[in-house]
């Protein structure tokens, strides 16, 4: 395998609608901002593309991606779907790595969009459950915040998890968001306004769940050669990892832990795995990604994360899959602030500040959710970032983190079906 | 009598006076708002219709589909695997640990809730019946858990992890797995 670089990226401001635009136009705005970021790259220069949208129920547009294709300028060049739930973006950017990994293009257009504004909120809600079994869970639940409940209740149960950890997640997202002009709901929160929220499915409040959006993001990937002919600090993509799991959390076992490089057996004793409380597949994709990458002991070897907290409890639970710290610490994790950026002023009293900053960018949770362009929304951040760029695409540095040399991105499908870890690292 | 009021019946007149049928089904607009100047269009609001789709789906349970007919005879059914005995609540025709066919076995009326929430919002199709209960059900002697409702607690409060529950079914059954639901025991 070849190694692989991102060279560019762009993102079309996330908004709860945008009806001025349709899913095309979108993506044109994405991708003609990662083209003038990199003005070397001639559109002749591009072999080929990937597209990622989740819901056909949303567009109400079969084959939608040779239509964004299209109107791109791509044809005849390669393009297909790439469909994976919520992790639909970033099983997208990994797609476009394997396309410039195998040699079959030297450099890759991955783009993503979602149009989530065309229906009501309750039955994109019906659109999104209709990704459980239709069998035995849709006909019973048929709402994806009862599913993430429910785990995040047994975690609470297994571990002790509070609801203000949960809230000080949603605080911290929130209060990042401010500083970035692409976030759909930038806010200050305290934790007691996320518990004060109306309650959606016990525990999980309006605040904790991220909220639909209409928006588009592109990523642009290439080889070495091509690369450093193109830019001056590429991003090395350096490790890759993709889990699964069943669609059924009813399904799932409860067996051993699958150990992460910098644990050891003796650290679980009586732990059934993952049961309903945690996601194998986080834990297996972040697992081949450090094995690639060569990371041994995540905390101190990443500077930072970007991940997919479509819910407060999701991200408390990913902190424990990327052994961040260990299963059942997840919630103490960010109540002693690790996750928080050090230089943001959240209002709260937090002992160890600054440790690992996840979702610098304000996440899903402010960011939004146009499910097939939020992994590689993620990816474009995560890449600023790297670049150190967060000025010059943010309009202000709030946000830029000083020691940015090496970033994880995240994507998750579903109660935890699908997930992808990539590790982003500084290529020049 | 309306295919008199709007014409319809005439024969469709032939070459360049050939013309649509006008039709007023739907919305019709009049006199829609137009610009002399061209370049002014891009400033134009987007244009938003409403457009209804329904379908009717003919959904097979397929190879679970006995457990459809359990529940509508009060009877609640799992599965088994012969070589590696690994018991499925929700069921599934094939282990998904050793790839071998499974059987059909009864489940006890009795399990214990393994974790809940209580559902204020839902998809469209629900909304109306919320608030709502859910509970992942676990059962001695079985490896997997079910997805149910539980019926006869007011909120989430008098739902605790580990409180024992007893299948209830529907005297009529709908064919859905909501024929059978659980209440405290």
């Amino acid at each position: 395998m070849r190694p692989v670089y991102m060279v560019s990226g762009g993102v079309s401001k996330f908004a709860k609608a945008r009806p001025d635009a349709t899913f095309q136009k979108m993506v044109k705005e994405a991708f003609d901002y990662a083209l003038g970021d990199i003005p070397r790259l001639k559109p002749d220069r591009i072999d080929g593309s990937v597209g990622s949208y989740f819901s056909d129920h949303f567009t109400r547009q079969l084959m939608a991606g040779i239509m964004a294709t299209d109107y791109l300028g791509l044809c005849p060049k390669p393009n297909k779907r790439i469909e994976g739930g919520g992790a639909t973006g970033g099983l997208c950017f990994q797609s476009a790595w394997e396309s410039v990994a195998s040699g079959r293009m030297n450099c890759c257009v991955a783009f993503g969009f979602e149009t989530m504004s065309r229906v009501q909120t309750w039955k994109g809600n019906e659109f999104i459950a209709l990704a459980s079994d239709t069998n035995f869970d849709y006909p019973v639940g048929g709402f994806y915040s009862g599913y993430y409940a429910m785990m995040v209740n047994r975690h609470i149960h297994e571990f002790g998890t509070t609801v203000e950890q949960m809230a000080m997640v949603s605080v911290k997202n929130h209060r990042n968001a401010c500083f970035n002009p692409y976030a759909q709901k930038q806010k200050r929160l305290t934790v007691r306004d996320v518990r004060n929220s109306e309650m959606v499915a016990y525990p999980l409040t309006l605040l904790d769940i991220c909220v639909m959006s209409d928006g588009a993001a592109v990523c642009i990937l290439a080889d070495e050669e091509t690369a450093f002919r193109l830019t001056d600090k590429p991003v090395r993509i350096t490790g890759v990892g993709t889990g699964t799991d069943m669609m059924r959390m009813a399904d799932r076992p409860h067996g051993k832990v699958i150990l992460a490089p910098n644990e050891k057996e003796s650290d679980y004793r009586n732990m059934k795995y993952p049961g309903v409380h945690s996601f194998r597949a986080g834990r297996s994709a972040g697992i081949q990604a450090y094995k690639m990458a060569g990371i041994k002991d995540p905390i101190k070897e990443i500077d930072f994360i970007e991940l997919h907290d479509a819910y407060t409890s999701s991200e408390i639970q990913t902190y424990e899959d990327l052994a961040l710290c260990r299963y059942g610490e997840g919630g103490k994790f960010v109540e002693q602030g690790h996750p928080f950026l050090p230089q943001i002023d959240y209002g709260l009293k937090l002992k160890k500040k600054g440790t690992i900053p996840v979702n610098p960018s304000g996440g899903l949770i402010a960011c939004g959710h146009p499910v097939g362009a939020t992994g590689l929304m993620q990816a474009v951040f995560a890449f600023w970032q790297i670049q150190g760029s967060i000025r010059k695409h943010f309009g202000s540095g709030e946000l830029q983190l000083k020691k940015a040399n090496r970033g994880l991105i995240h994507s998750h499908a579903g109660t935890g079906t699908y997930v992808t870890v990539s590790i982003l690292e500084k290529g020049w | 009598m309306a295919k008199k009021r709007f014409g319809s019946a005439k024969p469709p007149l032939h070459g360049r006076k050939a013309k649509i049928e006008e039709v007023m089904t739907g919305a019709t607009v009049y006199n829609v708002p137009f610009p002399k100047d061209l370049s002014t269009l891009k400033g134009m609001s987007p244009i938003v219709i409403r457009h209804p789709y329904s379908v009717e789906y003919l959904h097979s349970y397929g190879q679970d589909s006995p457990f459809f007919a359990g529940i509508a005879n009060g009877k609640l059914l799992g599965t088994r695997c012969g070589p590696c005995r690994y018991t499925y609540a929700t069921p599934r025709l094939h282990c998904a640990r050793c790839g071998e066919e499974t059987d059909w076995t009864e489940l006890p009326l009795e399990g214990r809730v393994h974790t809940f929430t209580t559902c204020y919002f839902g998809s469209e199709e629900f909304l109306k019946e919320t608030p709502f209960h859910l509970i992942l059900v676990e059962f001695d002697g079985v490896d997997t858990l079910l997805l149910a409702r539980l019926i006869g607690v007011e909120g989430p409060e008098e739902i605790r992890i580990g409180m024992k529950v007893k299948a209830k079914f529907r005297r009529n059954s709908q064919l859905k797995p909501t024929d059978m639901y659980f209440v405290p025991s």
